[in-house]
């Protein structure tokens, strides 16, 4: 199968649900032209014109806004906040408007939009453009909340993502971008709720999202030379959560440990580990452990950004303290 | 401008239907059948009746926590929304909105909304969306003065302005916001004078005239309609009522308002004219004022009548897919 990286795997579902829509459209800063921040958009304005590839004012609140009332009545946006760190300056579309509206209207607004956005660190950006926020989102009845970890995943859950009816928030880990893997051809749609098993194992379970599916996959690699079994499991959307897939997998193997990157202080995997000791207690032979970034900011100098974010060591450091 | 009998008619209608709706709630919440608050449109009813009957029925609206008069103005049903206000399933929302949260899509009527300013951007979205289908409608975004200070304000003139959208921007600037008074809370003179920073026009109309909030609408929208972009329209107008039922209104003093109803009620206005240019006869209003008042019995019999929703509805409309497993629980 023909490789692309993660960039080129989500510019392609654009464009081809953009070719298929024509109330597909994205807006968000310097997507046109110059083809987006991280160059996800590329070459997107070329064929769809200025019109449909929106460049937008420094507006993050008139960015979203304007989705959700362009959503509400018949279109399909799929808006980009260049770095998941500014979405804290639109909080009050997204979690009272587009979240809400279907609901306190019983049932008259559709809100069909997708909000693509960068997470992440590992780049030396610092505090202002490298935090993950998904947990926030994940707390708010009326959001979807989609994290692919591979170009196969960001190109399949994008699709099925912009022909949701719903508002979802799609996060993209910026480190993962030019990262290559197989992507099938054509409408390849991955339904939103789905969990993948990454790689299968035996003795311990990782549930891991985003760039520490890939972590999680390398301490695998090194377990096993240790003669221990990891098994991979990528939710793929924390908002509808496969927890069947999840629980399965712990039942199995009876150890878990929960590997995001965002602060381990209320992230998600609080609420994977508490799923887990609602529903799968009995079968546990050890304590659940979480592996995230420890709670502060991202630093700016690199030899502090490595220690505050959590790695491939951690996450063999942490099924080492339970097998 | 010339008027016709029927046009003043349905001024009249549609104002007297606001200004009875929103005494009977004032009533009703006084005497315990309404829950929650309530945020009334008393002394500003010209300003929705003038601008809305410049629209059509697939234009759109967004409107604000003071929302029934854009509601009443734009054509909804009164049974449904006095349900919706009782918190009843047959209401707008089927209990879930309140007063806060009216809205119907079958008439461009895109919600009220409990977040000041939360609005600006929504018309904006729909604007837009118009723009990108081609077809020729007008968004119209209600706010308060109060709103014209949220970031939400520049953010979404500005969008409007340099896209040019079909968007009219109509503040109602009834003097305070919430509880504090205009000027302690704004440094311009006029909220129109900010339009000047968008490059848009900017008009200040009286809004206790609907002759007048006419006229200016349909400038606006007419500009919006032919491409040429958004115009910041601004009714000054007077908030008789307080900010919420039970509101002490310790900002300002009774005589105030005494003085205010005296001179400048938006209805006696309207009276005053058509009367003195024997346009409308008292008979013809009281006939008017007749019917409107049955209508609102007939609407507040339907909501009491009406069931409240059942605890098994909680999940419904949450998302598109219904029932608890789509929730994402």
């Amino acid at each position: 199968m023909r490789e692309l990286t993660y960039a080129e795997a989500v510019r392609e579902a654009l464009r081809l649900e953009m070719r298929r829509d024509p109330s597909v459209f994205i807006l968000g800063e310097d997507v046109g032209k110059f083809g987006g921040c991280f160059g996800v958009t590329g070459d997107l304005w070329q064929e769809f014109g200025e019109d449909r590839v929106r460049d937008t004012p420094i507006s993050e609140t008139a960015i979203i806004g304007a989705a959700v009332g362009a959503a509400a009545t018949g279109m399909r946006p799929v808006p980009e906040i260049m770095f998941c760190d500014f979405l804290t300056v639109c909080m009050d579309q997204l979690v009272n408007q587009a979240a809400k509206m279907r609901y306190m209207f019983g049932g008259k607004a559709k809100i069909p939009m997708v909000v693509r956005a960068p997470v992440g660190g590992g780049i030396s950006a610092a505090a202002q453009h490298s935090q993950s926020l998904e947990a926030w989102f994940t707390h708010v009845p009326g959001l979807k909340v989609v994290m692919p970890s591979t170009p196969a995943d960001a190109k399949g859950l994008l699709i099925a993502s912009i022909r949701d009816d719903n508002p979802v928030m799609f996060f993209e880990h910026k480190l993962l971008y030019p990262v290559k893997g197989e992507v099938p051809e054509g409408e390849y749609v991955v339904p939103l709720g789905k969990a993948d098993v990454k790689r299968e194992g035996s003795d311990v379970t990782v549930v891991a999202t985003s760039l520490m599916v890939m972590k999680a996959l390398e301490a695998a690699e090194k377990l096993a030379a240790e003669g221990v079994s990891v098994e991979v499991v990528d939710p793929r959307t924390l908002v509808p959560l496969d927890e069947e897939t999840i629980l399965a997998s712990v039942k199995k193997t009876g150890r878990v440990v929960i590997a995001h990157e965002a602060v381990t202080r209320s992230g998600f995997g609080a609420e994977i580990a508490a799923i887990i000791a609602e529903k799968a207690l009995d079968y546990l032979d050890a304590p659940i452990k979480r592996v995230g970034a420890k709670p502060a900011p991202v630093p700016f100098a690199g030899v502090l950004e490595k220690y505050v974010l959590p790695g491939t060591d951690d996450i063999v450091a942490a099924v080492k303290e339970i097998i | 401008m010339e008027f016709s009998q029927e046009q003043l008619e349905a001024f009249y209608r549609t104002m007297y239907t606001i200004r009875s709706f929103e005494e009977k709630i004032n009533d009703l919440f006084l005497a315990g059948e309404i829950p929650g608050f309530v945020h009334l449109y008393i002394g500003e009813e010209a300003v929705a009746t003038g601008v809305m009957a410049n629209l059509r029925k697939t234009d759109y609206i967004t409107s604000t926590h003071r929302g029934h008069g854009h509601t009443i103005a734009k054509g909804a049903d009164l049974k449904r929304m006095m349900a919706e206000i009782f918190g009843k399933r047959t209401g707008y929302c089927r209990g879930k909105g309140g007063s806060m949260h009216i809205a119907d899509f079958s008439i461009g009527m895109l919600g009220a909304n409990g977040v000041v300013g939360g609005g600006f951007n929504l018309a904006v979205g729909a604007a837009l969306a118009a723009k990108l289908m081609g077809t020729d409608q007008v968004a119209v975004c209600f706010f308060g003065d109060g709103a014209s200070n949220r970031g939400t304000f520049h953010e979404g003139l500005n969008m409007a302005a340099v896209w040019k959208l079909p968007v009219v921007f109509v503040c109602e600037n009834n003097q305070y916001a919430s509880t504090t008074p205009y000027r302690t809370t704004t440094s311009v003179e006029n909220i129109a004078d900010r339009a000047i920073g968008y490059g848009i026009p900017g008009v200040v109309v009286d809004g206790n005239d609907v002759f007048a909030v006419y006229e200016a609408a349909q400038a606006a929208v007419e500009r919006a309609r032919s491409g040429g972009g958004p115009t910041l329209l601004e009714a000054k107008t007077y908030r008789i009522k307080g900010h919420f039922v039970g509101d002490p209104e310790l900002y300002r003093t009774r005589q105030e308002v005494e003085e205010h109803l005296e001179n400048d009620d938006p209805l006696k206005n309207f009276r005053r004219q058509v009367l003195a240019a024997s346009r409308l006869s008292e008979r013809e209003l009281a006939e008017i004022e007749a019917q409107v008042r049955e209508e609102i019995e007939e609407a507040v019999d339907f909501a009491r009548k009406s069931p409240f929703p059942a605890p098994e509805e909680l999940f419904e409309d949450l998302y598109v897919e219904s029932g608890e497993a789509a929730c994402g629980k």
